[in-house]
């Protein structure tokens, strides 16, 4: 059931000169972003420097200055830009009777939830539930999933639309480190597998580091961008972060090289198409992988890439 | 009370049995979606805020204060909603101030000259007293309510449960938040004379609140938010012909026991 639609790299979207002024206070200024599809994005930063506010206004949740332009490089300007979503959390209290396809079906259908369950409906909701293996929640009520089980909930539901951008808002807190790993992976898998570039609110610099293809630094205005060696590097970085943080960082991306092959073995392992060769060292692999030991892999550059590309 | 009916043999309480069975079904239905927008503070500034409309239309020497009761209402909600839609953080206080002064404007404009004893009849409501035309009235905004469900509850809810995840859907975000505070001011400001004042707010809340107890999904929520509206409204009715006690309150008081009885039975299933 799964769709594995490769990444065009036609298609991209830029930000220019994005600012958000609320009331008096000016949160973000002269935000200039070059998004590719296929390529995972992510956004690092203090608290307070604006990063959820960057994507509420690329959502158009907040008003902005300066324009947001998607391109088709194939087809002009014709395509509407849709937009996945995954916030940090909803606004659901406890005994809230809203199951999770009562959920996905207001946001995905116009056939009233209240009135009755459409087998269509449901159907379409099971198969994106399915790419993030949480069929079985269907029937659960939202407000007792877990942060991880919500967060797959949410992913299924953004990519239901087959979006162009997939904005994911701080989405692993409230998440343990085990299912932080899982959370990347899929992240990951999703990048490989769907035309979608992703622009991801990370706090955790070590997972940014293994698989972020491009890390934004963001405090007001954008401090620094590029890749994660670049950014990990930069003075700027360890004016955010401190010392520690940008050579652990840097240490973190030199460690790439030997941990390539690995790597793409416990990416088999996640549950992504490829197998065989992989299979037999993906267990052990995702094993190092979850742990947050600095000797993880690395940030999956080209050479990844091409390892996963070969799983296909 | 040879066989039960007897209450049905005049006309005004048919009528009323008649208004009861329109009321009760709209109040179930919107009060799923006020209880699940965490709205119950608003329709209650509502509901006050029709002593205001009258008193307006009072001053305006207007002949059917309903009309300025019903636009002042509508004028209210839009305000309301406006300014705690900019505000976020304290939308509780807002309303609160809002509706104190616009109260008390009401209060005193209507007690000038020692007139209030004429109006107090708002406080509680009467049923019983209402007209055939008033009765297709209701049954006109029950219609243009049960068509707004089935074409926008989705997006109430998914508003509701996130407003940003509901605008990368793109649903009409600020349209339907004005939308649904329209016609909670109607359905509030046009039910106030039979239902009273100081309870509508118990009617809109209590039927729902019980489901939200028992219910899993939207499904049940709205069933049993119904069946708890109507159940309450024609058996308070009929209790409040029998125990000469008004039917307001008579049907408040139903609906808490559910309250209470659906609460009890939600913790034990829990």
């Amino acid at each position: 059931m799964r769709k594995i639609i490769k990444p065009c790299g036609l298609h991209c979207i830029k930000v220019h000169h994005l600012g958000v002024t609320i009331g008096q206070q000016e949160i973000l200024r002269d935000i200039n972003l070059h998004i590719h599809c296929g390529s995972l994005n992510a956004v690092v930063g203090r608290n307070g420097a604006g990063k959820s506010t960057l994507i509420r206004a690329i959502l158009g949740d907040l008003p902005h200055s300066g324009l947001i332009e998607f391109k088709d490089t194939e087809n002009g300007r014709l395509q509407k830009m849709r937009i996945g979503y995954v916030p940090q959390s909803l606004n659901i209290d406890k005994h809230t009777p809203v199951s999770v396809y009562d959920m996905i079906a207001c946001y995905q259908s116009r056939i009233p939830a209240f009135l009755k369950k459409s087998r269509r409906v449901r159907a379409q909701i099971l198969e994106a539930l399915k790419i993030f293996e949480a069929e079985e929640l269907l029937d659960r009520q939202v407000c007792n999933l877990s942060g991880g089980e919500l967060q797959r909930v949410l992913l299924s539901m953004a990519i239901m639309d087959e979006p162009h951008l997939l904005l994911l808002d701080e989405p692993v807190s409230g998440i343990d480190q085990k299912g932080m790993g899982i959370f990347y992976r899929t992240i990951y898998h999703l990048k490989e597998n769907y035309d979608l570039a992703i622009v991801l609110i990370s706090h955790d610099l070590d997972y940014v580091a293994r698989y972020a293809d491009k890390v934004i630094l963001l405090d007001g205005t954008i401090q620094k961008q590029g890749t994660v060696k670049e950014v990990y590097g930069s003075p700027e970085f360890a004016a955010v972060f401190g010392e520690d943080a940008a050579r652990g960082g840097s240490k973190d991306s030199g460690a790439f090289g030997s941990g390539v092959s690995k790597c793409s073995g416990a990416f088999g392992s996640s549950g992504s198409k490829c197998s065989g060769a992989f299979g037999s060292s993906g267990s052990k692999d995702s094993g190092t992988f979850g742990g947050s030991g600095s000797k993880g892999c690395g940030t999956p550059d080209l050479e990844l890439e091409k390892g996963g590309a070969d799983c296909e | 009370m040879s066989n039960g009916w007897e209450w049905l043999q005049f006309d005004f309480m048919r009528l009323a049995f008649l208004a009861v069975l329109l009321i009760t079904p709209l109040f179930g239905l919107l009060g799923t979606m006020i209880v699940s927008r965490k709205m119950a503070f608003f329709s209650d500034a509502l509901g006050h805020s029709a002593l205001t409309g009258i008193a307006i239309g009072v001053v305006c020497g207007m002949e059917d204060t309903s009309l300025a009761m019903v636009l002042f209402a509508i004028v209210f909600a839009l305000l309301l909603n406006r300014i705690s839609s900019k505000n976020a953080a304290a939308t509780d206080t807002i309303i609160s101030v809002f509706s104190s002064c616009s109260i008390a404007v009401g209060l005193a404009i209507l007690s000038r000259g020692g007139n209030f004893s004429k109006y107090s009849s708002l406080l509680v409501g009467d049923i019983l007293s209402i007209s055939r035309r008033e009765v297709v009235y209701l049954a006109l905004i029950l219609g243009v309510t049960l068509i707004f469900w089935v074409c926008c509850s989705n997006w109430l809810e998914a508003l509701s449960l996130h407003r940003a995840l509901a605008r990368s859907k793109h649903i009409p975000v600020r349209a339907m938040e004005y939308i649904f505070a329209v016609l909670v001011a109607l359905i509030v400001t046009l039910s106030i004379k039979w239902v009273g004042i100081l309870i509508i707010n118990a009617l809109l809340i209590l039927p729902a609140a019980s489901s939200r107890n028992i219910s899993q999904n939207l499904r049940e929520y709205h069933f049993f938010s119904l069946v708890f509206a109507v159940f309450s409204g024609i058996l308070g009715l009929i209790l409040s012909y029998y125990t000469n006690v008004a039917a307001g309150p008579m049907i408040v008081i139903l609906a808490s026991l559910i309250y209470f009885a659906t609460y009890l039975y939600g913790k034990k299933i829990a």
